[in-house]
């Protein structure tokens, strides 16, 4: 085993002990690792966060009525305590009671997700589309009407760092597998809609910060778009396995204000030509 | 009368193996079931050690990707097809008869050909981890075009696919036709244990699912070795219509692996509170209503790949449904132990582990089903949670359960309490250690089916990781304690076993059960398990 | 235990002794499998291994047929036993329907779904205009690529009016079907002789029915001929072609399995083995038989008529 491997296993150790004892929901615990969704940084992924937030909260409402019931009864209800068995077994009432209230509670849940879900899929009003396509193992981007095209594959550094035993420290590396070389760029404050498709296998396209995942699928094109509010840089992943290396094909996207990104755009297309032939050269090899 | 005498004090088995080859007996075939699931459980837990040994901190250390991916759809395979699926059919072997008071399974033959299908076909999948292109590695739902990107693996694996189904569907039939057609005389099919009847509704859903992942698997081969194109957009197929026919098997087959579990913690959590089973009526019902709904819910599982609107409302809408009638069931079960006279021998621990538990792993469910936020959980760790929670302190424990429970009946002899207990114990703390941070993960971001991660997902990981270990580890004590009760080791059971059990096998019959249980059917018209008023 | 004793005259037979057929059934299955795997890895043991499967597959079908009709001649068998046959054929029947099912779900989803969908219906107008420009959706197809090279479809009947012959031999779907559905009539018609104890009659109309068999399994083959040589519809021929040979494929084998099944039932019913009361290896093949009728049924009207 590299020494590589044991010391980050001791590091790894030691933070686990000082989260264990701060308690895993303490403000500095939580700043670390990360326990829950993003909220994100699109109307959509903020609506999904809240559904997401109150499907949980339901849960444990219910889990605590249903496991406190159970765990009262535990304690209550043994032998050893003296309890006597009871010898009800059925109740019509009650069990219509408790067919009919978890219904209930599902259509609140349902109507809302609904919702959500059909402004999720209505595409209509984009204001601008980008075509995206998955490839074994990389993703292609094509501003469609702008005649900017380019690969986007993990960075030079992570991939060089990910290879069995590379040695290499991985905190050295930014944003180790998740960094790559050309990210997508779009402005903010913008419809963008997504044309996804794949050129070998099924590949997913996903940024969790805009609460978009979508498979890109050989042959087809599925539809999707989101509406950044924030500048930033945003990363996701590959999720759909797609062979060997679908670990290691991040989505890198940079959201840079219209008047920016119109510059950013205006650049590309003196380069993209050279960009595009440079890349189907190494396609081709 | 004579003619059973001369079947009565019949030869008992003969010694070696061929008595194993050739035996028709139901016991026989239940423990050999059991055994072999057993040792699949070993292999797909080895493989989740792999799996979870690359995973312990970030970087590649041990495994090439392609195997990581080998391993993790090797270990979904063994675990489903080989440990889940036959141990609840060695169950079923097992139990059916003597509790419904039948001479054997309906067609015993049958019976024993379905078992020794299952040896050639793991056989067969496991040889092709030492074949050109390297085993299976497109995930056990086999999603095409990657799937068509497996080596000499390709047909073996659709064989095996084809043995298994062959397997389970003989074995589906003769439980149909051992509970519709073998009851003794006076047991009505609402006097049945439930163990019974959630196997026989189990039955119908195999016979109607088996064969479309057949079908399925067929249509991968014919693509890549025939020239058909039923997943090929360019010859006028489509690659989303395979996970289609995957999931209407898919979805119902989980409930496969479910409702025995049901059945075997509706029979034990009555015998340790010693009250009746709340609602055995509302349980059979439920049964049936979350197996009728189960074969309408499959594009939940595809949410990502572009339904069309109407038809993600729909599976959305019908997916949550399944929480009603599984909640019934849990809530029968509170109701069962509500002023019970508990005590809590180790199969109560693991029924009462599988209720928190299990419902933890349905609450999550729920989440998933929720559309428009199973664009973020979908094929993230949060969905690896999900289905471990349902499958390992759900299933699994429920066969640990169902061991330690009719263990002594079986061989006469009492398992070891404190042991039992402390595997208990140690396997709840570890399988939470092990799956809980998993939603954490998964929430955070981190997508499933991959070998590396990167830094923020490390905490996490290696948490998992050490439970991982740790419970692979405990099922020592399982399998120690197993052993040596099968060996006589511990004290002699009772023929009742436990104070509170009622039912054929406890109240009628010795332990260790004989051979040949029932020559002549029982008359069980004056016997009431439950009242029905 | 009032009942009890009523109820023990008659046993249910439970074989004690074990038995191996099942493990040769198991060496059999092995074989074929593996061998053909190999054969598909292009290794040349694969053939051999799969015949030898196959075979050995067939020595048992005859050795655990014979063994079991045996058994039920004996008098073994009691009503129970009975009725477990009839349950487990009737569930081994619905599984195949669901095998069936499969592939009618392939064509139907083809045609409902994924063909519109490349040729840019509902929200998939991308698909068609940057993947499939100019496609328009149609049936029959070989999709986009037009897999496998232009082809043209097998008609469900010609047209009348240039002699018989000719009408015939361009009518071969629905001729099979009435091949079939005479053959489901002649099959009763046994069944009705057997019931009046009529057991050479019965065996005659059996014979009539495994010919019609026979005869369904011939003009089927030479369909294919015809269809491969003349109409370039093949196996590739994209997503028709997938559909229509896998699902008149499977159907093929089936009635191949169901008329080696009545040429033993004829064999057995000419040499006295059933009984006006029990008959249960009769009424299963028939059963089956029906099954297989009524899928080509299904066939005709999805595959060739619609
Ligand atoms: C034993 C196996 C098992 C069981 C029982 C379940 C049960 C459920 N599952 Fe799970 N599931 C799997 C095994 C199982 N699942 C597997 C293996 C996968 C992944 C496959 C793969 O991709 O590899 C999966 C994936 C999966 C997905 C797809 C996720 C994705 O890939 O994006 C979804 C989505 O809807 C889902 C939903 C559900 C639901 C709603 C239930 C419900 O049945 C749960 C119902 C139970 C409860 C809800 C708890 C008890 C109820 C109450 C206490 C009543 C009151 C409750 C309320 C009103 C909320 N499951
Ligand atoms: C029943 C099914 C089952 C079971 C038991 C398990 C058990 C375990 N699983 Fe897994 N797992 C799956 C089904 C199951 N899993 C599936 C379907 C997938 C998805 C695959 C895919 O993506 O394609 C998956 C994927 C999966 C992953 C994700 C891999 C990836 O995405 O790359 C991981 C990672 O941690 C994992 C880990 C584990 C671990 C550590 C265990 C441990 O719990 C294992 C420890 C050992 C045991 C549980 C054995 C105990 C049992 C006995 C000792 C026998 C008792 C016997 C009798 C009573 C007769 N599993
Ligand atoms: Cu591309 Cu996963
Ligand atoms: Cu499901």
């Amino acid at each position: 085993m590299s020494s590589a491997f044991m010391s980050r296993t001791g590091a790894l150790m030691s933070k686990l002990a000082i989260a264990a004892s701060l308690g895993m929901v303490s403000q500095a615990a939580t700043a670390e690792y990360a326990l829950n969704m993003p909220v994100g940084v699109t109307e959509i992924s903020r609506e999904v966060y809240d559904l997401h937030m109150l499907v949980f909260y339901v849960c444990c409402v219910i889990g605590a009525v249903v496991f406190g019931a159970m765990i009262y009864s535990i304690i209550a209800h043994r032998k050893s305590k003296g309890a006597k068995a009871a010898n009800f077994h059925h109740s019509t009432v009650v069990e219509i009671v408790w067919t009919a209230i978890p219904f209930v509670i599902l259509m609140a849940l349902a109507l809302p997700a609904a919702k959500t879900l059909v402004k999720m899929e209505n595409t209509r009003g984009a204001e601008m589309s980008i075509k995206v396509t998955g490839y074994q193992w990389k993703w292609q981007y094509e501003y469609i009407d702008e005649d900017v095209s380019f690969y986007s594959t993990l960075s030079q550094d992570s991939n060089f760092a990910r290879q069995k035993n590379s040695g290499v420290d991985l905190e050295s590396v930014d944003n180790y597998l998740l960094d790559v070389d050309n990210p997508l760029v779009v402005p903010t404050d913008t419809k963008i809609r997504l044309l996804l498709t794949a050129a070998d296998v099924i590949h997913a396209w996903w940024v969790p910060d805009f609460a978009v995942k979508k498979d890109a699928i050989p042959g087809y094109i599925n539809e999707t778009w989101m509406q950044i509010d924030e500048p930033g840089t945003y990363r996701g992943q590959c999720a759909e396995l797609c062979g060997r290396d679908n670990g290691f094909m991040p989505v890198d996207v940079i959201a840079k204000e219209p008047a920016e990104y119109q510059k950013w755009l205006a650049e590309q297309k003196g380069e993209t030509a050279s960009v595009a032939t440079e890349q189907n050269v190494a396609l081709a090899q | 009368m004579s003619h059973a005498e001369a079947h009565d004090h019949h030869h008992g088995p003969e010694p070696g193996f061929m008595r194993w080859l050739k035996t028709t007996n139901h016991k026989d075939l239940g423990a050999l079931y059991l055994m072999f699931s057993l040792a699949m459980f070993i292999v797909g837990g080895l493989m989740s050690l792999v799996i979870r040994a690359e995973l312990f901190t970030p970087g590649m250390q041990f495994v090439d990707p392609q195997f990581f991916n080998s391993m993790t759809t090797m270990h979904a395979l063994f675990m489903i097809f080989g440990g889940v699926m036959p141990a609840f059919t060695g169950l079923s072997n097992y139990l059916i008869p003597i509790q419904l008071g039948a001479p054997d399974m309906a067609l015993p033959r049958i019976n024993n050909m379905g078992f020794w299908i299952l040896p050639i076909a793991f056989g067969m999948l496991l040889s092709t981890l030492f074949m050109e292109g390297g085993a299976p590695a497109g995930g056990w739902t086999l999603y095409p075009p990657l799937s068509m990107q497996t080596g000499d693996a390709m047909p073996f694996l659709v064989f095996s696919i084809h043995l298994m189904g062959i397997s389970s569907i003989t074995g589906a039939i003769n439980v149909i036709v051992t509970i519709l057609n073998l009851r003794a005389p006076g047991m009505d099919l609402m006097k049945m244990p439930l163990f019974c009847w959630t196997w026989l509704i189990t039955a119908f859903l195999l016979i109607a699912v088996m064969p479309v992942l057949a079908g399925a698997v067929t249509m991968l081969l014919t693509d890549k070795y025939f020239g058909t194109t039923f997943f090929a957009a360019a010859g006028g197929g489509d690659p989303v219509m395979f996970q289609h026919i995957f999931w209407f098997f898919g979805h119902p087959e989980v409930y496969i692996m479910i409702l025995p579990a049901f059945g075997v913690v509706s029979q034990i959590i009555p015998t340790f509170a010693r009250k009746t089973l709340f609602g055995y009526s509302s349980m059979v019902y439920a049964t049936a209503a979350i197996a009728l709904a189960s074969v309408i819910v499959w594009a939940h599982h595809m949410f990502a790949v572009g339904l069309p609107v109407a038809a993600e409302l729909f599976f959305m809408f019908a997916a949550k449904m399944i929480s009603v009638p599984t909640g019934v069931k849990v809530f029968n079960w509170v109701a069962t132990m509500w002023r019970g006279s508990m005590t809590f021998e180790t199969p109560m621990l693991f029924s009462l582990g599988f209720v928190i538990l299990f419902t933890i792993g349905g609450f999550s469910g729920l989440m998933l089903a929720m559309t428009p936020v199973d664009f973020q959980y979908h094929d993230s760790y949060f969905v690896v949670a999900h289905f471990h929670y349902v499958l390992v302190p759900g299933a699994v424990f429920s066969l640990f359960a169902a061991v330690y429970y009719w263990l002594p009946k079986w061989t006469g002899t009492m398992y070891n309490e404190k042991l039992g207990k402390l595997h208990f114990w140690l396997s709840t703390i570890f399988i939470n250690v092990l799956f809980f941070p998993q939603h954490f993960l998964g929430l955070a971001g981190m997508p499933r089916r991959i070998p590396d991660y990167s830094l923020q997902f490390a905490e996490f990981n290696f948490m998992s990781s050490v439970g991982a270990f740790a419970f692979f580890i405990t099922q020592f004590i399982f399998l120690y304690n197993l052993i040596t009760t099968c060996r006589g080791k511990w004290e002699k059971a009772t023929d009742q076993v436990w104070e509170g059990a009622k039912g054929v096998e406890w109240e009628m019959l010795p332990s260790p059960l004989p051979y040949h249980t029932f020559e002549q059917q029982p008359d069980l018209s004056d016997y009431e398990p439950h009242p029905t008023h | 235990m009032a009942h009890s004793a009523e109820n023990n005259q008659d046993i249910y037979y439970v074989p004690h002794e074990g038995s191996l057929w099942p493990a040769i059934a198991i060496v059999g299955m092995f074989g074929t499998t593996v061998g053909a795997s190999m054969m598909m890895n292009e290794s040349s043991l694969g053939a051999p291994l799969m015949y030898a499967g196959i075979a050995v597959l067939l020595f048992m079908f005859y050795g655990w047929i014979k063994q079991v009709a045996g058994e039920s001649m004996s008098g073994l068998y009691n009503k129970r036993m009975d009725l477990s046959f009839r349950w487990s054929m009737g569930w081994f029947i619905f599984s195949e329907v669901m095998f069936f099912a499969a592939f009618f779900g392939a064509l139907w989803y083809a045609r409902a779904i994924s063909i519109p969908f490349i040729g840019g219906e509902g929200n998939n107008l991308a698909t068609n205009l940057f993947l499939w420009d100019g496609w328009e959706a149609h049936w029959p197809t070989n999709g986009p690529a037009e897999w496998g090279g232009i082809f043209q479809t097998v008609a469900p009947w010609g047209e009348w009016g240039h002699g018989f012959k000719e009408w015939f031999n361009h009518s071969l779907p629905l001729v099979n079907t009435m091949i079939l559905l005479t053959s489901g009539v002649t099959l009763e018609w046994a069944h009705h002789r057997l019931l009046q104890g009529k057991n050479g009659r019965a065996a005659i109309m059996l014979g009539v029915t495994s010919a019609l068999g026979v005869w369904f399994l011939y003009l089927q083959a030479s369909e294919y001929a015809h269809a491969y040589a003349d109409l370039n519809l093949t196996l590739e021929s994209g997503i028709y072609g997938s559909t229509f040979y896998m699902l008149t494929g499977f159907h093929g084998m089936h009635v191949t399995l169901g008329t080696i099944m009545l040429i033993v039932i004829t064999i057995r019913t000419a040499m006295g083995h059933f009984s006006k009361e029990q008959h249960f290896g009769f009424e299963g093949v028939a059963w089956y038989w029906h099954f297989v009728d009524v899928v080509w049924l299904g066939l005709f009207i999805f595959v060739y008529i619609l």
